[in-house]
């Protein structure tokens, strides 16, 4: 070993400490980066195989109605490679022990075999035989969270028929990755099946023997998706087409894309965030340790070492710290990124998801540590390795001190001697100080981030779950009805509320804009369903012409007393024209929103129903269900609160633990900052610390000169922190599918007191690290050594 | 407050020659220390002209100075520079790591005495010690030119003495060409030439006809 690289080694191993919290926080980054990233890739990769083999569509579209022998004509459209037709319905399966029944959907199996396009994939058992009655497949998470398997019996409700089923095949299906029912966005796996069986035995039920509803198509390559669409729709509008729409739009797999877009942009924004700390911390090291051996660096150059071979060898020192940091990272990384597959698995139903973690990803992340830090500290080894020899020799001049502002403003005599070492202090290093403050305020913002999405989910959840809707029961029905089935619901025992509201799926269109949206109706004094906006704001609905969903209006470019065509999906598809009368913040979907009347008007015909919110008596709770469930047209019930039970279970587990690391991780970067600074700091002005004690301050006066610099960070960093958290949290939201729903930045006080007070602990861990360092000061031995 | 020029020497002319012991006296702030690390190659010259040899060290830039020290000078100064987080030996390395064709770190110790204490760290060595573990580590490379800044000044009498003889015997010994910087007028007695400086200009030059022992010498 090299002379030089022995002084590298002893170096770092003086510097352990501050090695080591460089190290982590450069670490963090890497295992934010390694961690997010695997497991994007990982499901990622796993959903690509698994849509390659189960040859998931590339189109969709439902309809009411038509002969099997449009198939043919399907299939011939320019640009599809392959196309499939099938009878997908919903139904009812009632549950001993549950109230409600749980709603599902029933699919058609071809005549031999599995689905040609998505296709299932078997779990258990296997597929039903169309030579036998009654055998079906059913979704792995319904099946599990009923524990049923091959051999089971199921009830299902079709057409408000009663069949008593057989479970021969537990499946899995690339359209239910994430399982949920049409509408609700929340995975729901006791009351949300899917059932295949064969179609020959589906259809009469349904009445719909040489027919079909449901088309999906598989485009050849480089075929125009949206000219596939405009001619499916063409095709299927005289049979009630319900509007095509590609993947994008398909509610399991965008729900997946969401989730793995944000999974995408925390692994870019993340990383970037703690490799720039890292950074700044190596600087800081790096600049203080050159600096110290500005003699030595002096020797070296005497005795012929060169610019370059001295640069270098601090350069190695950064690089050694840094590699050290990556391999933690990297490991960390390995671990956090299978965990937080684990923590995926019971959402995202893909079968052989399988943790990959690419020598590339490594190398990269490695690569990227390196070169931040390296960045960082460039300027300042390039200065020192530039210093002439002779000059290098001398110490650095006596720093200069002044007044500071407080002091010349008269307030001087307001601090103590302690506080005006402080003050002068800080003011002397304006760089150092703004860094430090700089870094402690990242830590902040983290944290910040880190409880965020809780606020938002609480925020989100108390907008829509518990201001606007505010019903016992939402009943959908499966077509619509009169409303006169809200009638005789009004009656059934123990109801004390009933309101009636329509949804009408249609495109919305303004010149050349289009969007496809919900024209919602409600009644205009509808308390159940009401139309809020963020903050908590109910709008009432306008008594003519149409609201809009703020962010559709904005998509469309219309304003207010502009007006609309709206092309129905349904029933008679003549377009309408409308007068947009306002427009809403709302925080979920598109929507259209006008009263029950006004949507007969624009429409047509009588005020109908799509579905009836209720509330009850809970003392009937059992009975009002038995009733429900003989409606003939019943679709599902769905209970408020088992939506919002969902919701938060769906979201609490997977929200603690990103909580939890993300906060680690901020307080890695707070103890990073603040401990390095501390020693820096005591390595600086050992000798005037030691002087201090000689002239007969205490350990804890002198402290209070030290720390009382930390403190002041600290103190000084609250503020920007939280700015800076804030406009974190707004990129976050930037990157959510704003059609699909849209939220202000919302940041509770209580997370902004987390975030200051998980910092403040940690900076007080800190300072006493270096508390401890300070009453080990050797008081001779400092005022001996040469400055 | 505006910055101040001061000329730390002006209009002087030295010669130094092969295998000389030359003695530069003078008071601090008298410009040897400047002078030093001109010869040095550690400065350049504001004005004027420094050769070695066939080597114009004015208009050297900062790579050839460089190759300069690493090939031709050794330097000795007033308080050692070793580097502390290096053993002796590990100090004396650090120059054979780079050297053409040096002594190896060992014999460089034996050559000032010190071989037995090799594997101590600078803090665990005298000032004494130090400063002739310094000195190894600057002859270990075989330089053409040894240059002492106040070798002695950090050091008692005895201790001085002492390392003043190894600096003689390296001079002897290998024919090593050396300038000593000194304050310390007494010193002067063990040069071939004794040149002395003040204010910046060379006050005197003289040949010395009774040269001593570095043993004899008191102060």
């Amino acid at each position: 070993m090299k002379a030089l690289d022995r002084k590298l080694f002893r170096d770092l191993v003086a510097l352990k400490g501050q090695v080591v919290t460089i190290a982590v926080v450069v670490a963090c980054g890497v295992a934010s980066y390694v961690t997010l990233l695997s497991a994007f890739a990982s499901i990622e990769r796993s959903r690509a195989a698994y849509y390659e083999a189960q040859r998931f569509p590339d189109v969709f579209a439902h309809l009411e109605r038509a002969p099997s022998g449009l198939e043919a004509r399907v299939a011939a459209l320019p640009g599809v490679a392959e196309a499939e037709t099938r009878i997908v319905h919903s139904a009812l399966i009632p549950i001993a022990g549950m109230s409600e029944p749980a709603a599902a959907r029933v699919v058609s199996l071809p005549r031999e075999g599995g689905p040609r396009l998505a296709d299932v994939h078997l779990r258990q058992g296997r597929l039903p035989d169309p030579t036998h009655r009654d055998e079906i497949a059913l979704l792995e998470t319904f099946a599990e969270a009923h524990r049923l398997g091959p051999g089971s019996e199921l009830s299902v409700v079709m057409g408000g028929i009663e069949r008593r089923l057989r479970v021969v095949g537990i499946v899995v299906s690339p359209e239910y990755v994430f399982a949920v029912a049409g509408g609700t966005m929340v995975q729901d796996p006791k009351r949300f099946a899917v059932v295949w069986m064969p179609g020959r035995e589906l259809a009469p039920a349904y009445a719909m023997d040489g027919a079909f509803n449901d088309v999906v198509l598989r485009l050849q390559p480089g075929a125009n998706e949206r000219a596939v669409i405009d001619a499916l729709d063409g095709l299927l509008a005289s049979y009630g087409g319900l509007g095509a729409y590609a993947r994008d739009r398909q509610i399991s797999n965008m729900m997946l894309q969401q989730e793995l877009g944000q999974l995408e942009s925390y692994a870019t924004i993340a990383p970037v965030l703690f490799l720039s700390v890292a950074a700044f911390l190596v600087h800081v090291v790096i600049a203080r340790t050159v600096n110290l051996q500005r003699t030595q660096i002096a020797v070296l150059k005497a005795v012929g070492y060169s610019n370059r071979e001295v640069g270098v060898h601090y350069l190695e020192m950064v690089a050694v710290i840094s590699l050290l940091g990556a391999a933690l990272g990297v490991a960390l990384g390995a671990y956090l990124g299978r965990g937080m597959l684990d923590m995926y698995r019971p959402y995202f139903h893909i079968p052989d998801m399988a943790y990959v973690l690419d020598a590339r990803m490594i190398f990269t992340s490695t690569v990227i540590s390196i070169g931040a830090a390296v960045l960082g500290t460039l300027s300042t080894v390039w200065r020192v390795a530039r210093l002439p020899p002779a000059a290098a020799m001398t110490p650095e001049a006596p720093a200069l001190y002044r007044r500071s502002v407080f002091e010349l403003l008269g307030l001087g005599r307001l601090f103590g001697t302690s506080a005006r070492m402080v003050i002068r202090e800080l003011s002397r290093h304006p760089v150092r100080t703004v860094a430090s403050v700089v870094g402690v305020s990242f830590a902040i913002a983290i944290m910040v981030v880190a409880r965020f999405s809780y606020d938002g989910i609480t925020a989100l959840v108390d907008t829509q779950f518990r201001t606007a809707r505010r019903e016992d029961i939402e009943v959908t029905f499966r077509h619509v009805v009169p409303t006169s089935v809200v009638t005789e619901i009004r009656r059934l025992p123990g109801v004390f509320e009933v309101e009636p509201s329509r949804a009408v799926s249609a495109r919305v269109r303004s010149a050349h804009r289009s969007r496809d949206a919900l024209v919602s109706g409600r009644p205009a004094d509808a308390s159940l369903s009401r139309i809020v906006e963020w903050p908590l704001r109910v709008v009432p609905v306008p008594d003519r012409g149409v609201m809009l969903s703020a962010e559709l209006a904005s998509l469309l470019d219309v304003r207010p007393g502009d007006h609309v065509t709206l092309e129905p999906h349904e029933g008679d598809r003549r377009p309408r024209d409308v007068v947009v009368t306002g427009t809403v913040r709302d925080v979920f979907g598109l929507s259209v929103y006008a009263t029950l009347d006004g949507v007969a008007e624009i429409f047509g015909g009588e005020p109908t129903a799509t579905s009836v919110l209720v509330t009850f008596d809970p003392a009937y709770d059992a009975e009002l269900m038995r009733r429900l469930e003989r409606l003939p047209a019943l679709a599902s019930v769905t209970r408020r609160k088992s939506l919002i039970d969902r919701f938060d279970q769906q979201m609490s587990e997977v929200m603690y633990i990103t909580m939890a690391v993300l906060t680690a991780f901020a307080a890695a970067i707070a103890i990073g900052v603040i401990y390095n600074n501390a020693r820096i700091a005591l390595s600086m002005r050992a000798r005037d610390l030691a002087s201090l004690r000689v002239l007969g301050y205490t350990r804890g006066e002198i402290s209070a000169v030290l720390l009382g610099e930390l403190a002041a960070y600290v103190v000084l960093a609250v503020a920007p922190g939280l700015v800076l958290g804030r406009a974190f949290c707004d990129a976050m939201m930037s990157t959510v599918d704003r059609e699909l729903y849209r939220f202000p930045t919302v940041i509770s006080a209580q997370t902004y007191a987390f975030a200051v007070v998980v910092t403040a602990a940690t900076a007080l861990v800190s300072a006493l690290l270096v508390r401890r360092k300070l009453d080990q000061l050797d008081l001779i031995g400092v005022l001996k050594t040469r400055e | 407050m505006g910055e101040i020029e001061v000329l730390a020497l002006r209009g002087v002319d030295v010669d130094l020659y092969e295998g000389e012991l030359l003695v530069l006296l003078g008071a601090s702030g008298s410009g040897k220390s400047t002078l030093l690390n001109i010869l040095g190659g550690l400065d350049v010259p504001s004005e004027g002209d420094v050769r070695y040899l066939d080597h114009d060290l004015t208009v050297g830039d900062e790579p050839a100075l460089t190759r300069y020290r690493r090939e031709h000078v050794g330097f000795v100064f007033q308080f050692y520079n070793l580097i502390p987080s290096l053993t002796a030996r590990e100090n004396v390395q650090l120059v054979t790591d780079i050297a053409d064709d040096p002594l190896s770190a060992e014999d460089a110790l034996d050559l000032v005495g010190l071989k037995p204490r090799m594997h101590h760290f600078p803090s665990q060595l005298s000032g004494g010690e130090q400063q002739r573990v310094a000195i190894a580590r600057a002859v270990a490379k075989r330089p053409e030119i040894l240059l002492c800044d106040e070798p002695t000044g950090a050091l008692d009498c005895e201790t001085g003495r002492l390392v003043l003889e190894v600096i003689d015997r390296v001079n002897r010994d290998l024919g090593t060409t050396t300038a000593i910087i000194t304050h310390n007028a007494p010193i002067a007695a063990m040069g071939d030439r004794v040149m002395t400086l003040s204010d910046g200009s060379v006050r005197s030059v003289v040949v010395s006809s009774d040269k001593r022992a570095p043993a004899e010498l008191v102060w």
